[in-house]
């Protein structure tokens, strides 16, 4: 059932309304508005693409072409043979896979807050969500202090733990959690199934629409992230992909092509997941229960 | 077994997790903001010893921490209605329609706030280039320009927000058609029949509902502007001679750049007492509203 339909059906409802004829054009001049501000906000990725596989002659030229007039992917090569690029995707990888031992802590936290009475529940879950209030860069030169006095700067761990769970995460699995019925999970429990059992084979399977939609922005984020790599990562071999292009932003505009051949490398695994797995990602913002 | 101590071996991992890089690190800050710790410090926590309140008497004689603090403002002041306005204009209109087509442009508005900022900083740089960049050459075609996108000091602010602006619209649009399609069938099909042209319902219905909605995200967005980073810290590293610098990044600088952490941490106590109060003072201002 859409909204649209809703909107124009009380409208035959009273035939004698005057902005009928205006409402029923409507949608082509929202959907023109929109096209343009879509294709004005979709350009940068666009100009990007095109830019990455033309030579650097090319894209310095100025007035600049459209379209490349020889297509090459010679930037691409550059990047993995000589820049080491290849070593900051595995371990822009190695960053996302440590994240989703995060997402199984969250899942963890989730399902104790929603099934389960303990002492001191309600303040801790409270303690939990004030730490959403609380903003990354305030925390950011503690963080780097508490992480040097554990010994965790400079290794791949230390990148990863500041952010390996938050607590919108926990609040999101305790939410979509409290609608799985206790009656299953006690059924098992009296065919004397474990605890560890339990959340494995019951409750992470029930919980299959949210868990897709934390591995999804799980993935991205992790993908994505920046400051921590920057931070506690100074040795070469443990830069992430954000790291390496941030370097690369510091050779002041010498080749564009070699630039965007970078970016692209960073944004369309995004874009391909993004595309594949877009209803879940849309639809963990709207489960979010902001209603 | 099911014992009384399942349930802490649930959700212990994430809430230590959480308490350690969340609560702890307001802490350490407040501790180490009256201490003068610096590189040698870091190694060796003998050589450290406390400064009482210099680092924030210091502070607010830092003309440098000033310059931060009124390029911030002017972060929230631009950023935040545009993105709010911006974002709820959009989810509005691509409300109008469930279509694939819609479905489709709303995946559009969303993909700058899925891609990684790096990249994107390097994409803007070139498109702003003031030799070959794409933008001063569209406004050569209508006869404007040469622009200095990122190195005019009365400029770079604005270029810089513009980047943050278009990166923040798609989550909050997400957000807000989310909570408009939550907006009950039968309020819109009263307004309808009591003949309510579609701007009136939008005005007089819809909004009134979204105000939960609206101030999540305006409180967020505040949030995340008074704590503007990543775009002024990868297209311009706060320059031209700090005409970008916003508080966050005048803390990385400190802290990280010159290894003062305990000025630095000063500063992170006074932006999240600025952050704290801000968002209070918000909260507060809208429970004041009318209930519907």
């Amino acid at each position: 059932m859409s909204t649209t339909e809703t909107m124009t059906r009380p409208v035959s409802v009273s035939p004698l309304h005057p902005a009928r004829r205006l409402r029923r054009r409507r949608p082509w001049i929202v959907g023109t508005v929109l096209s343009l501000g879509a294709v004005a906000t979709a350009f940068p990725f666009a100009w990007m693409i095109v830019s990455a596989v033309k030579p650097r002659r090319e894209s310095m030229a100025y007035p600049p072409h459209v379209l490349p007039q020889h297509v090459t992917l010679e930037y691409f090569v550059q990047l993995m043979r000589q820049l080491d690029f290849g070593r900051y995707l595995v371990n822009t990888l190695a960053v996302v896979a440590i994240s989703m031992v995060g997402l199984v802590l969250m899942a963890m936290a989730g399902y104790g807050f929603a099934k389960f009475t303990f002492r001191g529940k309600e303040p801790i879950f409270f303690l939990v969500l004030t730490t959403m209030m609380i903003p990354v860069q305030v925390t950011m030169i503690p963080t780097y202090l508490i992480l040097n006095a554990v010994g965790l700067t400079n290794t791949l761990l230390g990148i990863a733990m500041p952010t390996l769970v938050s607590a919108f995460g926990v609040f999101m699995f305790r939410q979509f959690m409290t609608t799985i019925p206790t009656e299953v999970i006690e059924a098992a429990r009296i065919d004397g199934a474990g605890e560890a059992r339990i959340f494995g084979q019951i409750v992470l399977p029930m919980s299959r629409p949210i868990l897709a939609v934390q591995v999804v922005l799980t993935f991205i984020s992790g993908w994505n992230s920046f400051l921590w790599p920057l931070v506690i990562a100074s040795d070469q071999n443990l830069y992430t992909l954000s790291v390496g292009i941030a370097l690369l932003n510091q050779q002041v505009a010498t080749n564009p092509s070699l630039q965007m051949a970078a970016a692209a490398l960073m944004v369309v695994p995004v874009l391909v997941v993004f595309v594949v797995f877009q209803r879940h990602i849309v639809q963990g913002f709207a489960l979010s229960g902001l209603k | 077994m099911r014992t009384r101590a399942t349930p802490y071996v649930l959700i212990g991992p994430a809430t230590v997790l959480l308490m350690a890089f969340g609560v702890l690190p307001i802490l350490v800050a407040a501790g180490v903001s009256l201490t003068d710790m610096d590189a040698a410090g870091l190694g060796d926590l003998s050589k450290v010893s406390g400064a009482g309140l210099a680092n924030y008497r210091e502070l607010f004689g830092d003309p440098a921490f000033w310059q931060a603090m009124r390029n911030t403002g002017f972060y929230v002041v631009l950023g935040v209605p545009s993105v709010v306005v911006v974002s709820l204009t959009i989810a509005l209109l691509l409300n109008q329609s469930q279509s694939r087509f819609f479905r489709f442009l709303r995946s559009c508005y969303f993909l700058p706030a899925i891609t990684g900022i790096v990249a994107i900083a390097l994409v803007w740089g070139y498109l702003y280039n003031s030799q070959f960049g794409l933008i001063n050459y569209l406004l050569s075609l209508v006869g404007l320009g040469p622009v200095q996108w990122l190195s005019s000091p009365a400029l770079v602010k604005v270029s810089v927000a513009l980047v943050a602006i278009w990166r923040g619209t798609g989550l909050n649009t997400i957000i807000l058609l989310a909570a408009l399609q939550g907006v009950p069938r039968e309020y819109l099909e009263a307004a309808a029949l009591d003949g309510a042209s579609r701007w009136r319902t939008t005005r007089s219905v819809v909004l009134p509902l979204l105000r939960f909605a609206i101030l999540f995200v305006t409180v967020t967005t505040v949030i995340a502007w008074l704590q503007f980073f990543d775009e002024a810290f990868v297209l311009t590293k706060g320059g031209p001679l700090g005409s970008s610098t916003s508080i966050s990044l005048f803390l990385f600088q400190q802290g990280f750049a010159g290894a003062r952490f305990g000025y630095a941490s000063a500063g992170s106590v006074v932006l999240f007492a600025v952050i704290a109060a801000v968002t209070l003072l918000q909260l507060r201002s809208r429970r004041a509203d009318v209930d519907y």
